[in-house]
């Protein structure tokens, strides 16, 4: 048994969210490095060097990388032998949040209710995911979902006689019609099986896979491949200006599902891939 | 291809030049606006009633900007989806704004009112919010202070980088870019 005391996680919560939204990851930097030798659209080739430059000027300033400091999620792998002190675990985590969105200069972004819309004014509430697991660390993760690319994202509850095709089909017409709306280039999450809830968390978390890094199994590994390859045929491009980069990654979770079912998500992410994680 | 460089207040002259795929880098006064106050300004024109801010020959940036540090103009300051604001835009159009500021896809009725009231459609990179907030040389709240980062604010900036997306022709850079990669 090991005992935290909840203030950790307050100061711990309060970095992260600085932390994500000044410092876009290196797998992001390399992707977008990528992008840039890799377009052949003039315009879309300008839109790699604005982001690059754009990363570049957010973590010399310490100034949001985009202004749409997201939806506070958090992922808490949480160790079943530490015992939590000093308060309470949910609004501990909550008071990070506040702080770290004022103290950082981060917009707030929520509402307090989807028809009256009066903004809450510390970004809160946070939206918390808890996973029990063996150990006594806590493991934080943290992800400001931009509500641009949010707003693209669908659940599709397929058929099991729709197959990999009907996944395949479901995600690219997704992009597709997402168009130059969510800023792309874009990463896509697909969640793919468990239940209609289950896979939209999947989907979440596939955004949190480093870039460039694919799904263990070759199986879906291909067809991530494939996702990619159809979703930078569209054309769309780097903002929808045109051109050959839609997407940077497409990253599927899997889970097994009722014989009846073949769930699938897409959760669009746009090149602002943030997120950051820490073991206390 | 080199950008061509306009000022605000927008002319018809100015608006006709410009094309669809066109690189414009704007120096001038732009005026923000996103989703409550869109809504509160088409109230007050259906109702006949002034807006707080004169809005003709001007452009609307769709933006919603993090709070500036002490001492710093703006904080990050990039483009919101423009397509939630597409039910206002051709009353604003009517009216007399000339240009529109945002990213992604709009409605027909949008693209046919830029063509009647001779207007642009310009996107600002998504996502860019930090590199465009350098391009803001000054920056005040001038109405709707309530709304926090939705109140209008009035920006001076200074070639400002955007594309033309929809031109006062019928020109639509999202369909034709799509089309000229496609398939590749």
């Amino acid at each position: 048994m090991r005992n935290i005391n909840v203030k950790l996680l307050t100061e711990v919560v309060a970095d992260m969210c600085k932390e994500a939204n000044y410092f876009l990851g290196q797998d992001v930097i390399a992707a977008l490095e990528k992008g840039l030798h890799g377009e052949v659209s003039p315009a879309g080739k300008e839109v790699f060097k604005q982001l690059l430059e754009n990363a570049r000027i957010a973590a010399e300033e310490e100034i949001p990388i985009c202004q749409d400091t997201g939806f506070a999620v958090i992922f808490v792998e949480l160790g079943q032998d530490v015992h939590l002190t000093g308060g309470d675990f949910n609004e501990a985590i909550q008071e990070g949040v506040r702080r770290g969105y004022t103290e950082g200069y981060l917009r707030k972004s929520i509402v307090k209710d989807p028809l009256e819309r009066v903004n809450t004014n510390d970004n809160t509430p946070a939206v918390i995911h808890i996973d029990i697991v063996p150990g006594d660390e806590i493991k934080l993760t943290f992800v400001p979902k931009g509500g641009g690319s949010e707003n693209m994202s669908a659940v599709k509850m397929l058929t099991p006689s729709q197959g990999a095709g009907g996944l395949v089909d479901f995600v690219v017409n997704t992009v597709n019609l997402a168009g130059a709306n969510p800023c792309p280039p874009l990463v896509v999450g697909v969640g793919f099986g468990g239940t209609f809830e289950k896979v939209a968390l999947l989907a979440k978390k596939a955004l949190l896979r480093p870039l460039g890094q694919t799904n263990a199994d070759p199986y879906y590994a291909g067809l991530e491949k494939e996702m990619l390859e159809r979703i930078n045929r569209t054309g769309i491009g780097p903002q929808g200006f045109g051109g050959r980069i839609t997407a940077l990654a497409v990253h599927i979770e899997v889970f097994p599902c009722h014989i009846a079912t073949m769930p699938a998500a897409v959760n669009i992410n746009c090149h602002a891939c943030r997120h950051v994680e820490r073991v206390i | 291809m080199e950008a061509k460089r306009i000022q605000v207040p927008l002319t018809d002259e100015v608006v006709t030049q410009l094309k669809a795929g066109d690189s414009v880098l704007i120096s001038g006064v732009v005026f923000t606006a996103r989703d409550t106050a869109h809504k509160r300004l088409a109230q007050l024109l259906e109702q006949g009633e002034e807006l707080p801010v004169d809005l003709k020959g001007q452009i609307i940036y769709y933006v919603g900007p993090s709070p500036a540090r002490p001492g710093r103009i703006i904080g990050s300051a990039g483009p919101t989806t423009s397509g939630r604001m597409d039910l206002y835009t051709p009353l604003l159009l009517r009216h007399g704004v000339k240009g529109l500021i945002g990213k992604g896809l709009r409605s027909d009725a949008v693209r046919k009112a830029l063509q009647e009231n001779r207007a642009l459609y310009m996107a600002a990179t998504g996502g860019a919010g930090a590199l465009l907030a350098k391009r803001i040389k000054a920056a005040e709240v001038v109405a709707y202070h309530e709304l926090g980062p939705e109140a209008i604010h009035r920006f001076v900036v200074e070639d400002f980088p955007v594309t033309v997306i929809n031109d006062s022709y019928g020109n639509d850079l999202y369909s034709s870019g799509r089309q000229r990669f496609a398939g590749e």
